[in-house]
């Protein structure tokens, strides 16, 4: 990383009570990024959110804003705004009270905080609002006014706790697009608590996945679907097949071969440290298969197993296939395109073939 | 012509689905009649009634002997623009005004301090709050004349810090009425308080501290208009009972600590001027009712302006 990070946790953790929250988590976030927090309930990333807005204090370690250290300021001394889950816009104030809120506070000159409230109202097409209570508005009108309430305090860093969950389907995704949005207009660094990966995936620079208040690993969404470093994060990101086999060769740094039961020695990447002998697990996703009918004829980047189809479910713009390899059974999904398939349809007890390029397999740790 | 036909149809079908909600809207106002009679019944009969009685002795011309004689007559109501009432009615309101304030400044905190608190020591300190009334009212209030006598210990442990001259005495003194009040009306404005603080999002003080507001500002500008219906309730519960009291200022008052209340007493028991007695009483409850129906009604107005704000 050339510049230093914005926003650090250096080796943060805190406990309630026998429940270790949030475990020795060390992270830098980059000025003006979206980053996510991505984890299953209750493994720490709200916890580790907290501790950035002031709202729990660390039991160990220190939080980082701009090189100033934030560990003991209390929350209304912090550059950081949150959006709740539940919103917490204050029922006794109206939407335009509610925004001006945070400037009011800051007793800033009046008109200057009647212009930017109506600046914000315009932003979240909440003027017509304005003067309405927080209990005759709908979800999405919520959520607009919970922004603005903490944009106009211009903060370093925005926190978001699920700020979606509260909404239904097509909400959501309109206030993902929304949300991109105003994160690129507002050049703000956004901390995004999440437990969807499609929100995750669809929004964030980077994501950090978390479980039992550990950083499981920290990349850019391609980075940790195609390459996940765990069987954790293999399999909380999307779908995958994981596979049980022993390291027989290493080939170069990068590359190994695998005895897989059932399989002709497997080519797969790895990363980190490994030795010959190891057992492992090998995690390929659904959509990396190929599957055929006919023997395809052999291919250097590939590896080729054949196996026995057990059943084909039509999901509409996928098929899903389960094939027992040996004692394995993978999960195969194949897009519905009409010249991938211009030989007969697959169907169940057939006897496959199935290939996939060995960078789509990873060894995963544990 | 059949556009006609059919908007006259249309009309009528209209005005049946008007009709039929409205025989809805009827049956729904009888059934709340229905469920309202039995506590309407009570009411009438024990509170209405009285009081309607109270307000007619009021005009009644008094007879020596305690009774009252037949005839109306405005003599009572007259007698009671006297001066010596004046310092009386001060007395009350200021007592009762006193006791509400210190009631609600004790209570708001105590009520946040439970409602905050886990649910174990929740439940321990409602308790605590609750247990005086294990102990007769009475009794309680005799327990007072013992801590505040002049050979009390209290006393004593003044003298000795030089706060109190050895003359003064603790008792029989609207100072000793005005701390009895509040120690006997502050359970009262802590439990609607704490009612509220119960149900009060305390996230939204979470929100304000992270827009910037400091600890004293979240809880003066957040926390207490959530919980300002439990707070009219303490104002009401303590402010009403505390302008009727009898019994706190007869025994810890003494004659510099008098309230209407003794006053009322005194003409039942000792004058036996029933109609002087009514008329006192029917004013004491005129400036509670007045100003009470006010409030009332400006709270069902906004009610239902909120309501047609909604639609």
């Amino acid at each position: 990383m050339s510049q230093p990070p914005f926003l650090e946790f250096r080796n943060v953790s805190k406990s309630f009570g026998e429940i270790r929250a949030v475990d020795g988590v060390s992270l830098g976030i980059k000025r003006g990024e979206f980053f996510s927090l991505l984890g299953p309930s209750g493994c720490g990333k709200t916890t580790l959110l907290r501790l950035v807005a002031g709202f729990e204090m660390p039991d160990q370690g220190r939080v980082l804003l701009d090189g100033q250290d934030l560990t003991h300021l209390p929350p209304n001394r912090r550059k950081v705004n949150t959006i709740f889950q539940s919103y917490a816009l204050f029922p006794h104030l109206t939407v335009r009270e509610n925004i001006a809120f945070g400037p009011r506070t800051a007793r800033r000159p009046k008109q200057e905080i009647a212009d930017d409230v109506e600046k914000m109202l315009r932003l979240t097409q909440m003027e017509p609002y304005a003067d309405q209570k927080p209990e005759q508005l709908s979800g999405g009108q919520k959520q607009r006014v919970a922004i603005a309430r903490a944009l106009i305090n211009k903060p370093d860093v925005l926190l978001l706790d699920e700020p979606l969950a509260a909404l239904d389907l097509k909400l959501r995704q309109r206030m993902l697009v929304e949300l991109d949005q105003i994160h690129d207009q507002a050049g703000i660094t956004f901390l995004y608590v999440t437990h969807d990966q499609g929100e995750a995936m669809s929004l964030s620079d980077r994501i950090a996945v978390m479980n039992a208040g550990r950083i499981e690993q920290v990349g850019s969404p391609s980075e940790i679907y195609e390459g996940p470093k765990s069987t954790f994060v293999a399999a909380f990101i999307g779908d995958t097949n994981f596979l049980k086999g022993k390291v027989v060769q290493l080939p170069q740094p990068g590359e190994s071969v695998l005895e897989i039961e059932g399989f002709s020695p497997v080519r797969c990447s790895i990363n980190g440290r490994r030795q010959v002998g190891e057992d492992v697990h090998v995690s390929i996703r659904p959509e990396k298969f190929q599957i055929t009918n006919e023997q395809p004829s052999p291919d250097e980047g590939c590896n080729l197993a054949s196996g026995t189809v057990e059943d084909v479910i039509y999901v509409g713009s996928h098929t899903r296939f389960r094939v027992r390899i040996g004692k394995s059974r993978l999960t195969i999904l194949q897009q519905q395109t009409r010249f991938l398939h211009d030989d007969r349809p697959i169907r169940a007890n057939e006897k496959v073939w199935v290939r996939w390029h060995w960078q789509d397999g990873f060894v995963v740790e544990g | 012509m059949q556009l006609v036909l059919a908007r006259l149809r249309g009309r009528k079908l209209r005005a049946r689905q008007i009709e039929t909600r409205m025989r809805s809207k009827d049956r729904h106002r009888l059934h709340e009649w229905l469920v309202s009679l039995p506590s309407l019944g009570w009411l009438t009969v024990f509170f209405l009634f009285p009081s309607l009685i109270v307000f007619a002795i009021a005009f009644k011309p008094s007879n020596p002997f305690g009774g009252i004689d037949p005839g109306w007559t405005l003599d009572t109501i007259r007698s009671l623009v006297n001066p010596a009432y004046l310092p009386i009615i001060w007395r009350t309101l200021w007592l009762s005004f006193m006791t509400t304030l210190v009631c609600i400044l004790l209570a708001t905190p105590t009520g946040y301090y439970i409602a905050r608190s886990e649910p174990g020591r929740q439940r321990l300190l409602l308790l605590a709050v609750i247990v005086p009334f294990w102990t007769s009212f009475l009794i309680r209030i005799f327990a007072w004349k013992v801590i505040l006598h002049p050979d009390g210990a209290v006393k004593r442990a003044l003298v000795f810090l030089h706060l109190l001259s050895p003359d003064t005495s603790l008792l029989y003194s609207s100072g000793a009425v005005l701390l009895v009040m509040i120690y006997t009306f502050l359970p009262f404005a802590i439990l609607p308080i704490y009612a509220a603080a119960e149900r009060f999002d305390f996230r939204l003080v979470e929100a304000a501290r992270d827009l910037g507001a400091s600890p004293l500002g979240a809880f003066l500008r957040i926390f207490l208009p959530g919980v300002r219906r439990g707070m009219v309730t303490a104002i009401l519960v303590v402010f009403i009972p505390a302008l009727g009291s009898y019994v706190i200022p007869d025994l810890v008052g003494g004659p510099g600590g008098e309230m209407i209340g003794n006053k009322i007493a005194q003409r039942t028991f000792v004058d036996r001027n029933l109609p002087h007695a009514s008329a006192l009483s029917a004013c004491l409850m005129l400036a509670v009712l007045v100003p009470l129906l006010l409030v009332l009604m400006q709270q069902t107005q906004k009610r239902s302006q909120g309501k047609a704000n909604e639609t």
